[in-house]
């Protein structure tokens, strides 16, 4: 294995495709049984109070709707802002994900408040057009302040083979980004096996990623705990082979405080406490936060309030 | 930067209900003993005493073993296959209702962590009730002739590794058969099987169908040299099993013995490695390493040796040893100070012997008795970590170069219960599994139990299978 990330693959598509494959296979039983176990690790009290909380701050609050409007995602970016008007103590998400035309609108909404402004780029959410265009839909979203690119994969050429064409997409739009994080979405469900998973990862990572993000969440499946587990695992053994450290991204069909915790389990477990931050994990949710509020307000009060004690958007 | 710490999660003891002594269990009823003689049962991972057991006498035995034979003759014997198997189905349903009850008081009595009692033991434990109730009237169908009978009162002794699992393997398909039993628990794990007996009464399973005589080895000694048994099925050491098998020779008893094992787990280069870390770890730090069955071998080609070393280390960093009840431990208490004893000396003949001895810094309890998990690394066939069986959370890690020196250091070995092989090449697996002198051969898994596959030992780990359709015939005349 490579120990530095190069621009330029070695030996071309068949020396991409040597190294991918060379990489130890998983086994889609034993993935599947260790995710379902660390399922039921069962976070309480304080754990779960500190757990809540991260969870808040890793939230990337998406709108990727053809209905957006400049209306929507301003009130969107109010309650990335304050969460939960009511309690000041709720700590602020970590980023606002939209479209890359809504950039500006969340970057004038957002002000100095800190949070970062991520934009779906690269045609988003089937990938499907000219590199041209993708580059242009990027600088066009750093250009409009996007601090954060989401960009999708080729899958169509991942699994074609074309390993190379994928690993030069993502070097290119590493170069559009500047200075904004690249986030590349592998959409894992359309990858359908884990070693596509584990090897989509580290093409990903050894093109110059700074993230890796499982889904558009236009897909299904999308986040599941298995796929979390094997990119948890290939940013840890990437970091350990290369010094370098990558994210992760889970996103799509993280609904629940539930399903949040359950991922920081993973991540604590797996790629270990390094990660457990906002700066390297990071959920793709959009009705997540509002269960969060909710339980984070039930542990602090001991009852219930109904969903219309919070905010819409 | 944020630490994720677990808050302390644990199982209510409250939902288990102990008594000060117990009896013994013998005609359906509980029976003072003959003699005098208690033993105090602990918990081992608080040394709080739990309950005094009664030390049953040969007396008591011989009443058990009368009150057994009386049913057979009576009731369970000429009783149709479809009939018994009602009060088994029920006994099944009884199992899962009071599961929860049943896994807290099993890791109090044993030390293992809820979530293996819980998750695993207790589904186990009513599903070879419900495997062999659908037995029951299918006999003339087993492979075993048209009218296969049964043996008549089995005698049954079980290891404190799977109380009630291996209360389980005995008495389910002993009764499908149409046999009684009268079992003898180990004497620092008898509360399950003491529950059990009031299953037993919750069921109305006709009286002396099931008798448990608790005690310790005096008692084993009395139950299975009784001239008015039929059939030994014994669980347990080695050691003890050669006893059992002197007593027998030359008398009718019928015998069948599961003992001890040393268990290789292969990996070779190809393999799923982050999957076959987990699979080690299952392998052996698995109720703390206290199965007969554990990989406690680990073989590793020596190619990827050095890496699979690395992961498993880091892997070990996170297992959390502590409180048996709480949710998240992955590791809990050792069962008894004695066998703590002889886990620390075997330990301490690995590191004498030059195998290089290490475990995750990991803080244990103050009482009962607690063995952090560890693996030896260079070690030799001649150590004898890599020889005996330990009995506890300790890996010892050799390595090979080729498949078949693979093949021959995994039987290089006087035991030959189970074996793992770990690679991503099915023809290779085939291969493996056609050479290994091994009762179960795990593909890219460990520890997997299901009633219907048998199970059972080559040379030292004994003979006879339990489990599936093999497991009947040890309990059917045929």
């Amino acid at each position: 294995m490579s120990t530095e990330t190069l621009t330029d693959a070695p030996g071309g598509n068949a020396g991409l495709r040597a190294f991918l494959h060379g990489l130890p296979g998983v086994d889609q039983v034993g993935a599947e049984e260790r995710a379902a176990r660390l399922a039921t690790r069962s976070i309480k009290t304080t754990a779960k109070a500190e757990a809540i909380d991260l969870a808040i701050s890793m939230v990337d609050l998406t709108t990727l709707e053809g209905a957006d409007t400049p209306g929507k995602v301003r009130a969107l970016c109010a309650k990335a802002m304050h969460p939960d008007p009511a309690d000041p103590s709720v700590p602020k998400v970590a980023a606002v994900c939209v479209y890359s035309d809504m950039v500006a609108v969340a970057v004038g909404a957002l002000g100095a408040s800190g949070i970062g402004v991520a934009s779906v780029a690269t045609a988003f959410p089937s990938g499907r057009a000219p590199l041209e265009a993708k580059l242009a839909d990027t600088r066009a979203a750093v250009a409009a302040g996007a601090t954060e690119i989401d960009m999708v994969i080729d899958r169509g050429a991942f699994l074609s083979g074309d390993y190379l064409k994928v690993y030069e997409e993502i070097v290119e739009t590493k170069r559009a980004c500047g200075g904004a994080h690249l986030k590349v979405i592998l959409e894992t469900g359309e990858l359908v096996t884990y070693d596509n998973v584990r090897r989509a990862s580290w093409l990903a990572m050894r093109a110059g990623a700074d993230f890796i993000k499982t889904s558009t969440g236009k897909v299904s499946p999308a986040a599941t705990p298995p796929v979390t587990l094997i990119m948890l695992e290939a940013v840890r053994d990437f970091r350990a082979e290369t010094g370098r450290q990558v994210g992760v991204k889970p996103a799509g069909g993280i609904r629940t405080t539930k399903d949040a915790i359950k991922n920081l389990v993973l991540v604590n477990e797996t790629a270990g406490p390094d990660w457990l931050t906002p700066a390297w994990f990071r959920l793709g949710a959009s009705s997540l936060l509002n269960d969060l509020l909710m339980q984070r307000q039930k542990l602090t009060t001991g009852v219930y309030a109904g969903p219309d004690y919070f905010t819409l958007d | 930067m944020s630490i994720f710490e677990y808050a302390p999660a644990p199982e209510s003891a409250a939902i288990v209900d102990i008594r000060p002594s117990y009896d013994l269990f013998i005609g359906g009823a509980w029976v003072e003993s003959a003699g005098e003689r208690r033993h105090k049962s602990v918990n081992p991972a608080t040394e709080d005493v739990l309950a005094e057991i009664t030390e049953a006498t040969a007396a008591d035995v011989d009443h058990a073993v009368a009150a057994a034979r009386k049913a057979f003759d009576t009731v369970w014997g000429p009783m149709p296959g479809r009939d018994r198997a009602k009060y088994l189905f029920r006994i099944a349903r009884l199992l899962q209702e009071r599961s929860r009850e049943l896994a807290v008081l099993e890791s109090i009595d044993n030390g293992k962590p809820i979530r293996e009692s819980r998750d695993v033991d207790l589904p186990l434990v009513a599903a070879h009730f419900f495997y062999y109730a659908g037995w029951a009237d299918k006999l003339p169908y087993a492979g075993f002739g048209p009218d296969p009978r049964p043996v008549g009162v089995a005698g049954q002794v079980i290891p404190w590794n799977f109380p009630l699992l291996m209360l389980a393997w005995k008495i389910a398909p002993a009764l499908a058969c149409g046999n009684t039993v009268v079992l003898k628990p180990a004497e620092t794990t008898s509360l399950t099987a003491l529950a059990f007996a009031e299953i037993c009464r919750q069921a109305d399973l006709p009286a002396g169908v099931v008798n448990i005589v608790t005690g310790a080895g005096e008692t084993g000694r009395a139950l299975v040299e009784h001239p008015g048994i039929d059939k030994i099925a014994f669980t347990g050491s080695t050691e003890v099993g050669r006893q059992i098998a002197r007593s027998a020779a030359g008398t009718a008893k019928r015998l069948t013995l599961e003992l001890g094992g040393k268990a290789a787990n292969v990996i070779f280069d190809d393999a799923a490695l982050d999957q076959a870390v987990e699979g080690v770890v299952n392998g052996i730090f698995f109720n703390q390493g206290h199965v007969c069955c554990a990989g406690s071998r680990l073989l590793v080609q020596e190619s990827v040796a050095a890496e699979l070393i690395d992961r498993l280390k880091r892997r070990m960093a996170t297992l959390r040893v502590g409180d048996p009840l709480d949710k998240n431990t992955d590791v809990g208490a050792i069962n008894s100070a004695e066998q703590l004893d002889k886990i620390r000396t075997l330990s301490a003949a690995g590191e004498d012997e030059g195998a290089v001895r290490w475990s995750p810094p990991c803080e244990l309890p103050s009482r009962g008795y607690w063995f952090a998990p560890t693996v030896f690394t260079e070690v030799a066939q001649s150590h004898r970590i890599a020889r005996e069986e330990i009995f506890g959370p300790v890996l010892s890690v050799l390595t090979f170069r080729t498949p078949a020196e693979a093949v021959e250091k995994a039987n290089n070995t006087p035991y030959g219960l189970s074996a793992g092989i770990w690679t991503e090449k099915g023809s290779r697996i085939l291969w493996m599994a056609e050479r290994l002198r091994a009762g179960v051969v795990w593909a890219n898994t460990f520890n997997k139990f299901d009633p219907a596959a048998p199970f059972g030992g080559y040379k030292e780990s004994g003979f006879g299978r339990e489990g599936g359709r093999h497991g009947l015939e040890a309990y059917l005349d045929v």
